[in-house]
């Protein structure tokens, strides 16, 4: 009985405005373009067996995206990167694939970077006071839930956050929270639109950059 | 990508419409490209990639060397005011580039509804609205599509029109316009020489002329251009290139799945039918080729669905054969295979319930008017008899949900006419209560009704549309006359239909009206969201039009008609002939049983013979 299969892959460019379901169906059907057996569930509607670790929000690029699946079938996976990127859309590309060892559940980290555009702010200013303004003890934000808007400190689930002045924006890179709690990346602005709106900037744009254990290793 | 784009792209609905990069589609080297083609579809990217007649122009233009052709399509109402508010033109999904900046501008416009969103897409492209409002040889924007058949309510916007199949047409006159602009010709010389292809019309080289009571007395022609344009078509399916590597949209689309095109034109002749009268003559492609296509077209995308398209799929000859094909490929590998436009006889719900193994859904018939002296009228050839076979055949196999569609307004209809429906839906209601094999599911019958609208080119372009008022009294009057429970009946309102009547057999003279409607905010008509009735209304009012001249009245014996600068291979006579026939309730044969020497088979001027 083949293993459990992981894959890593980017999903940069014009690729980040794919949903999560657009995603899942393209990877369904890039599989069976390059004729990979992907395992389906039993009954009248079968589906495969593929699962995401971390569904990614629309417009926010990766270059750390985990995927676990299963095939009929054992394959070449050391072939499967390069086959399967050939017939996937512009911007997503297959790294890695490898018998999967490590359960979802014990990613924890996630680093993130972000490019903050200030029209006609100046940036080392901004830098600054970004600098100022995440070394609070607590950041606490509204956020919508299911259950109507709860209230939430951020600054728990953020380990570490650097802000530099670039040439034309703000970069920002952070480790926050992956699971338990998730800090979606965006809150990280939020959280400036809310308690200090002159600090949002025009426009941000996020990316994944690595995934970690609790420990801090890496996460594969 | 655009620095702009990427800031609106997270506000707007399903960003990921505007962005292409999909799985094949075509980028070249702009260094080895001298002639770009933006090609653009007047309605949102979900329907404009449901297209055929796109995915299949898409490719033959592809294959021409130093040609590149990419996609455009109207922006939803949210993306067009960030584009603007943006200052972002209308720009190609594959290169990211401006429109204004291609050499030529092709529109594919199916419907007449989509008008105004051709309009909107000029503007947003920042091109001028008028053909004669460009003086320059470049962009050069023309028209294709089956709207065609009447140029004219489009008339002095686009610079020429394609009349029939382009996959030979449009190559011609990308290579005419190439040489145009090596040699520096200016517009008007390379329009006349344009005109001089079979299939071109170029609507400024033809000026028509008035009665005193609006009727058209003549049109006259000049720049040489040929008193008739007579539409194109491709003799030999099976010789012309199909899509086997058709873009697979990473989003979903309306129709997600493989096409196959199983043959062109139509053998049955409904009268009220325009696309079995224009798409004429009848040419098949062999089940090999389909077969072959299909399957390619299979492994390349990955689609778990094909669809096997034509306008009435149980006429094709080899239809068991073609299943049996493509079955033993699919099957194994859980596509599923859809047939729509089956006829409802036996021989169809045979092939219907081997196709359709496991999921049972519902069923959709088509029997258009409600009683036979009605259906022999419209020479819709199905037998009350036929339909409820096929609903009990359903019923016996599982099915447990019939969808019924029918027309009001009718040529000939009479109240008898309106409450046959009724009692149509009540004998396959009683169908269902006679043989459902598991009743305790219940059943839902559908019954549908939409407003008849005469079009161009078929044998009832001479009628009358029935008023809305008319229209509404016999809905009342089913209405009031569908009792059962289980069945639900559905109207569509006629203001959509009234304004469809007005352009679909509209001349030069709708062309304001069109422009006014988008000038006051009208876009994608087809859509709910932007249909306004009161817009057109007004848009008629200003520009000095009276709607019910085009929709409400009955066109006289020998009145010119705005198409006929149009000859799409049925005669006239023969459309006369055909209408003569619903008025006296007689059927025509089917064309294999017996050829009404219709007119079409002049167009297959290589040898060819119809295959009906």
């Amino acid at each position: 009985m083949p293993e459990k299969l992981r894959m890593r892959f980017s999903k940069t460019g014009r690729a980040i405005w794919l949903s999560h379901l657009d995603l899942m169906r393209t990877m369904q059907r890039a599989f069976l373009r390059a004729d990979y057996p992907l395992k389906y569930s039993e009954g009248f509607n079968p589906h495969a067996q593929i699962s995401i670790l971390l569904p990614l929000s629309v417009g926010v690029s990766s270059v750390c995206e985990l995927m676990d699946f299963q095939l009929r079938e054992d394959v070449d996976l050391a072939a499967l990167p390069e086959r399967l990127t050939a017939v996937m859309p512009e911007g997503i590309v297959i790294h890695e694939a490898y018998p999967m060892e490590n359960k979802a559940k014990f990613l924890k980290w996630l680093r993130v970077t972000a490019r903050l555009e200030y029209d006609d702010r100046p940036l080392d200013e901004m830098a600054a006071a970004l600098t100022e303004f995440y070394a609070r003890d607590s950041i606490v934000i509204t956020r919508k839930t299911k259950r109507g808007e709860g209230q939430s400190d951020i600054v728990p689930a953020i380990q570490t956050l650097q802000v530099s002045a670039g040439e034309r924006q703000v970069d920002l890179e952070a480790v926050i929270s992956a699971q338990e709690p998730t800090l979606n990346p965006d809150h990280l602005i939020a959280a400036l639109r809310q308690l200090q709106p002159e600090l949002a900037p025009d426009f941000a744009a996020f990316t994944r950059q690595e995934v970690y254990f609790e420990n801090g290793e890496v996460f594969r | 990508m655009d620095a702009r784009l990427e800031r609106i792209l997270p506000r707007v609905q399903k960003p990921a419409r505007y962005v292409g990069g999909e799985y094949h589609q075509i980028i070249k080297d702009k260094a080895e490209v001298d002639l770009r083609m933006a090609f653009c579809f007047p309605d949102v990217y979900e329907i404009g990639m449901s297209n055929i007649g796109m995915r299949i122009l898409y490719d033959v233009i592809n294959r021409m060397p130093g040609v590149w052709c990419e996609r455009v399509f109207a922006p939803w109402g949210d993306m067009d005011a960030e584009m603007r508010k943006a200052g972002i033109p209308l720009y190609a999904l594959e290169s990211g580039d401006p429109v204004s900046e291609f050499d030529v501008l092709g529109f594919s416009v199916g419907y007449e509804m989509a008008y105004p969103a051709v309009l909107n897409m000029l503007d947003l492209a920042g091109i001028p609205l008028r053909s004669a409002d460009r003086p320059d040889l470049t962009p050069l924007v023309f028209a294709g599509g089956t709207s065609c058949c009447n140029p004219e309510p489009m008339a002095p916007f686009f610079d020429l029109m394609v009349v029939g199949e382009g996959e030979e047409v449009d190559c011609e006159l990308l290579e005419l316009f190439r040489q145009a602009q090596k040699e520096g010709w200016s517009k008007t010389r390379f329009l006349e020489a344009a005109a001089q292809i079979q299939g071109i019309y170029v609507p400024a080289f033809y000026e028509p002329e008035y009665n005193a009571d609006g009727t058209i007395r003549d049109v006259r022609t000049t720049h040489g251009a040929p008193e008739r344009v007579t539409k194109r078509i491709i003799e030999d399916l099976d010789a012309c290139p199909f899509p086997t590597h058709p873009i697979v949209p990473s989003t979903e689309i309306v129709h997600d799945r493989v096409n196959v095109e199983l043959f062109r034109g139509c053998i049955r002749g409904c009268r009220f039918c325009q696309a079995g009268y224009v798409y004429r003559p009848v040419r098949p492609r062999k089940p090999e080729t389909l077969i072959r296509q299909g399957i390619e077209a299979l492994k390349s995308t990955g689609y778990q669905e094909a669809t096997l398209l034509s306008l009435s799929s149980s006429d094709y000859r080899p239809l068991s054969e073609l299943c049996d094909g493509m079955l033993d490929y699919c099957e194994p590998r859980s596509i599923s295979l859809s047939l729509p436009s089956l006829r409802a006889d036996n021989f169809s719900m045979d092939i219907m319930s081997r196709l359709q193994k496991v999921r049972k859904g519902g069923l959709t018939f088509a029997p258009e008017a409600g009683t036979q002296r009605l259906r022999d009228a419209i020479n819709k050839n199905v037998t009350e008899e036929d339909l409820l076979n096929s609903c009990r055949v359903a019923f016996e196999g599982g099915w447990n949900g019939v969808k019924l569609y029918f027309m009001l307004g009718l040529p000939t209809e009479t109240d008898e006419d309106v409450l046959g429906i009724a009692e149509l839906a009540n004998r396959v209601l009683h169908c269902w209560r006679q043989y459902a094999k598991f009743k305790n599911r219940g059943v839902r019958i559908t019954v549908s009704t939409s407003c008849f609208v005469p079009k161009p080119h078929s044998p009832f372009q001479w009628e009358a549309q029935v008023t809305m008022a008319e229209y509404q009294r016999k809905v009342n009057l089913l209405r009031e006359n569908i009792r059962a429970r289980n069945v639900t009946y559905n109207w569509h309102d006629p203001d959509t239909s009234f304004v469809e009547a007005v352009l679909s057999r509209g001349d030069r003279r709708i062309a304001d009206v069109i422009e006014h409607v988008w000038r006051h905010g009208g876009n994608l008509e087809a859509w709910g969201d932007y249909f306004s009735f009161e817009r057109w209304m007004n848009a008629f009012r200003d520009c000095g039009v009276d709607p019910d001249f085009y929709a409400c009245r009955e066109r006289g014996e020998d009145e010119r008609m705005p198409w006929e600068v149009i000859d799409m291979g049925v005669t006239r006579r023969h459309l006369r002939h055909e209408r003569d026939q619903a008025y006296k309730a007689v059927l025509s044969p089917d064309c294999r049983k017996q050829c009404t020497a219709c007119g079409a088979l002049k167009l297959m001027t290589k040898g060819g013979c119809c295959d009906a």
